[in-house]
C-alpha cells in the first residue's frame, strides 16, 4: 500500500531558480506550498505573496503592556503599597519613574517578539513531513527546496510533477505524510 | 533575474583587498568550515590547556565566594569612607565589556555595516557571559545573596517592603535584568537557523538530539524567514536604545550622587563611550587568538580587525574627551570641593592610578592612528589589553578617589584590596574564559546563514 502524500518537492542549486520556480507555481495557482532555504530570500515573499508578518502588531501590544504595567507598578509601590518620604520629594515624582519603565517595555517587547515568533512558526515541531526528504538535510546548508502540498485543490501527482520537471529541478521527490 | 543566474556551489572570488571573506568560498564551504569547530574537531589540545587554565581560575571564584558568604564582606578591603570597592569596580567593568556585542549585533545591523556579521556572534556570546559575571558583584556584595531577592526585586513578600523606585540602584536592577535576558533572546533568535543546520550535521544521535530541540523545528520555510527578518529587526532596535540605557542608568548609580568627582552630567554619553571601548577591546583580545587557533581568518578578515581597531580609536576619544570635560569642570564649576576632588585624583595619594589610566586609555590607543598597528593581530591584542586595564583604573579612579577624602578631613581614609577582592575579580575572569571556551566547542561561532547572505557572489548577479 502507498503511504500518503504530503506532497511534491522540486531541488534547485539556487536561489535564482528557486525563486522563479515559486513565481511560476503560483501563476500556476498553486497556493499550499512553501519554499525552503538556508538563507532569508526577500523575492521569495513577493513571489509567493506571503502576507505582512503581524508580528509586530503583537510586539506593539506586548511593549503597551510593559510601560503600563511597569509605571503602574511603580506608582503603586511609590504611593500605595509603600510610600516613603525621602528628603520631601513628591509621592507622584513621575520623572524618576521613566528608566524602570523604559526597561519594563523593552523587556516585555523582547520577550513577546520571541514568543510571537515561535507561535507564528508554529514552533517547537520537532517533526515536519519535509524533513522525510533524504536531500532535505541540506535546506540548512547550500540547497533551495519548493514543496507542493497534496492538500492544494489543484495538486494531481502526474501533473503537478510534469509541472515541476519543466522547472529545471536537480531532482523532484515524493514527501510522504 | 532568470538571465542573472549564479551558481552558488562555485568558485567565487572575493570583492578586492579589503573583503568581508576570503576568496573562494561558496554556501556549502561556509556552512561546513563553521559547523566542523564543534562537530568534527572535538578537542584539540589548545582547547583543553585553556579549559584547563579557566576551569582552575573558577575554582578560585569558588573559593573566594564560600569565603565572603561564610564571613561577610568584611573579608573585603572595603571601609568608611570607602564603601564601594572591587565589587562596584568590577560590575562597571564586566557589564562595560559586553557592550560591544549588543552595538555590533544592534546598531551596526540597522546602520546596515556587513563586517559587523562575522563578529556578531562571537561578540553577543561575550556579552551574555559579561552580564553573568557583572551580576554575581551586585549579589554578592550584599554579603547575604539568599536575602537579595526581595532587596531588588519588587515582589509582594511577607515582610510586606518594597524596594525604592526612586533610585538609581533600584534603575540598575532593572536596567541590567532586562539587558540580560534581551541580550540571551536575541542572541538565541538569532541561533536558530544555525541550530538547524547543526542538527542537520551532527553526527550522534545525541547531538542530533540536542540541536533539534533548540532548532525547535527550524526548516528554513519562506513563511519562517518572513516572521525571521522582521523579529530580527524588531530586536536590533529595541536593543540599542536598550543598551544605551544600560550604561546610562550604571553612570546614574554615580551621577545623581552628591559626592564631588560623581556628580557630573557628562557621565551618561562617557560611560557609553567607555562601554564600548572596553567591549571592543575585549573582543578584539579573544577573536584574534581564537581566529588564528581555529585558522578561521577567512571569515575574520584583516578588515573586520581594522574596522574594530577604528571603532575604539573614536570611543577612545571620546572617552578622552570625557576625561577632558570632567576636568574642565572641575576648575569651571567654581566649586572648592570639586577642584579639590580633581586635584586630590590626579596628585593625591593614588595619582598614579589617574596616569596610568591615561596612559593606557589615552596615550597607548593613539597608535591606532597608524594603519600598521589597526591590521598587525599581534599589537591589536597587546593594545586591547592596555585599554582593557585602562578601563578598569577608570572606573576604580572612579570609585576610590571619590570616596576617601569624605568632606571633613577627619573622616578622610584610604582604600587596598585585599587577597578575597583579587580571588573574586580574577574568578570572574576565569568564569568568563571557560564559557567562552565552551560556547566556541559546542556553538558555531559565527552565523552561518548571515554569512551565506553577504557571500560575495559571482559578477552579473546582484
Amino acid at each position: 500500500m502507498r503511504k500518503p502524500l504530503y506532497g511534491l518537492m522540486a531541488e534547485f542549486e539556487n536561489e535564482h531558480q528557486l525563486v522563479h520556480a515559486a513565481e511560476r507555481a503560483y501563476e500556476e495557482g498553486y497556493r499550499k506550498m512553501d519554499a525552503y532555504s538556508p538563507l532569508p530570500i526577500e523575492e521569495l515573499h513577493h513571489a509567493m505573496h506571503i502576507p505582512d508578518s503581524p508580528l509586530p502588531k503583537f510586539v506593539f501590544v506586548g511593549g503597551l503592556c510593559g510601560m503600563c504595567g511597569g509605571f503602574g507598578l511603580l506608582y503603586w509601590i511609590a504611593n500605595v503599597a509603600y510610600p516613603m518620604n525621602v528628603g520631601g520629594r513628591p509621592w507622584y515624582s513621575w520623572p524618576q519613574f521613566i528608566p524602570i519603565t523604559f526597561e519594563t517595555t523593552v523587556l516585555l517587547s523582547g520577550i513577546t517578539t520571541l514568543l510571537s515568533l515561535i507561535f507564528l512558526c508554529g514552533f517547537p515541531r520537532p517533526y515536519h513531513p519535509v524533513f522525510n526528504v533524504p536531500r532535505f538535510s541540506l535546506a540548512s546548508r547550500d540547497r533551495f527546496f519548493l514543496c507542493i502540498e497534496a492538500e492544494d485543490p489543484n495538486f494531481d501527482l502526474q501533473r503537478t510533477k510534469q509541472f515541476l520537471d519543466t522547472l529545471h529541478p536537480y531532482e523532484v521527490a515524493e514527501v510522504e505524510a | 533575474m532568470d538571465k542573472l543566474e549564479t551558481t552558488s556551489t562555485s568558485l567565487l572570488r572575493a570583492t578586492g583587498p579589503a573583503a568581508a571573506m576570503g576568496p573562494g568560498h561558496s554556501y556549502a564551504t561556509i556552512t561546513d568550515k563553521i559547523s566542523a569547530v564543534p562537530i568534527e574537531m572535538g578537542w584539540p589540545r589548545f582547547w583543553i590547556i585553556g579549559f584547563v587554565i579557566a576551569f582552575s581560575i573558577v575554582q578560585l571564584l569558588a573559593l573566594s565566594t564560600t569565603g565572603l558568604l561564610a564571613k561577610g564582606t568584611g573579608v573585603w578591603g572595603i571601609n568608611i569612607p570607602v564603601g564601594w570597592g572591587f565589587a562596584i569596580i568590577n560590575f562597571v567593568w564586566w557589564i562595560g565589556i559586553g557592550h560591544a556585542g549588543t552595538l555590533i549585533s544592534a546598531i551596526l545591523l540597522l546602520l546596515k555595516q556587513q563586517w559587523r556579521m562575522s563578529i556578531s556572534r562571537f561578540a553577543e556570546s561575550m556579552t551574555i557571559f559579561a552580564v553573568m559575571c557583572a551580576a554575581m558583584f551586585p549579589v554578592l556584595h550584599t554579603g547575604r545573596p539568599w536575602l537579595a531577592a526581595y532587596w531588588l526585586f519588587p515582589y509582594p513578600n511577607t515582610m510586606a517592603i518594597w524596594p525604592q523606585p526612586r533610585s538609581p540602584l533600584e534603575w540598575d536592577v532593572f536596567a541590567v535584568s532586562t539587558y540580560g535576558t534581551v541580550s540571551i533572546i536575541f542572541w538565541y533568535i538569532g541561533l536558530i537557523p544555525d541550530l538547524a543546520t547543526m542538527r542537520d550535521k551532527a553526527k550522534t544521535a545525541v547531538g542530533q538530539r540536542i540541536y533539534g530541540m533548540f532548532a525547535l523545528g527550524w526548516r528554513g520555510s519562506a513563511r519562517h524567514w518572513n516572521h525571521y527578518e522582521i523579529a530580527s529587526i524588531i530586536l536590533a532596535g529595541l536593543s540599542t536604545p536598550l543598551v544605551l540605557s544600560v550604561h546610562t542608568v550604571v553612570s546614574f548609580d554615580f551621577a545623581t550622587g552628591l559626592i564631588p568627582g560623581w556628580h557630573t552630567t557628562i557621565f551618561p554619553p562617557y560611560f557609553v563611550a567607555g562601554a564600548i571601548y572596553s567591549g571592543f577591546a575585549m573582543v578584539l583580545t579573544l577573536a584574534i587568538p581564537m581566529r588564528a587557533f581555529y585558522n578561521m581568518k577567512d571569515f575574520i578578515t584583516d578588515w573586520h580587525l581594522e574596522n574594530m581597531a577604528k571603532v575604539m580609536l573614536a570611543t577612545g576619544l571620546i572617552v578622552a574627551y570625557g576625561y577632558g570635560m570632567e576636568a574642565f569642570m572641575a576648575w569651571y564649576s567654581g566649586n572648592p570641593w570639586e577642584m579639590y576632588a580633581f586635584k586630590n585624583r590626579a596628585f593625591g595619594p593614588m595619582g598614579w592610578a589617574y596616569w596610568a589610566l591615561i596612559l593606557f586609555n589615552i596615550l597607548i590607543p593613539q597608535l591606532l592612528w597608524i594603519k600598521g598597528f589597526r591590521t598587525s593581530p599581534f599589537w591589536l591584542v597587546v593594545i586591547s589589553i592596555c585599554i582593557n586595564i585602562g578601563m578598569w583604573l577608570e572606573r576604580f579612579v572612579i570609585v576610590v578617589t571619590s570616596l576617601y577624602r569624605d568632606f571633613l578631613p577627619s573622616s578622610w581614609g584610604t582604600y587596598a584590596p585585599t587577597v578575597w577582592d583579587w580571588g573574586l575579580y580574577i574568578g570572574t575572569m576565569g568564569f568568563f574564559l571557560m564559557m567562552m571556551l565552551l560556547f566556541v566547542r559546542g556553538l558555531p561561532a559565527m552565523p552561518m546563514f548571515e554569512l551565506r547572505v553577504i557571500m560575495p557572489k559571482k559578477e552579473g548577479s546582484h
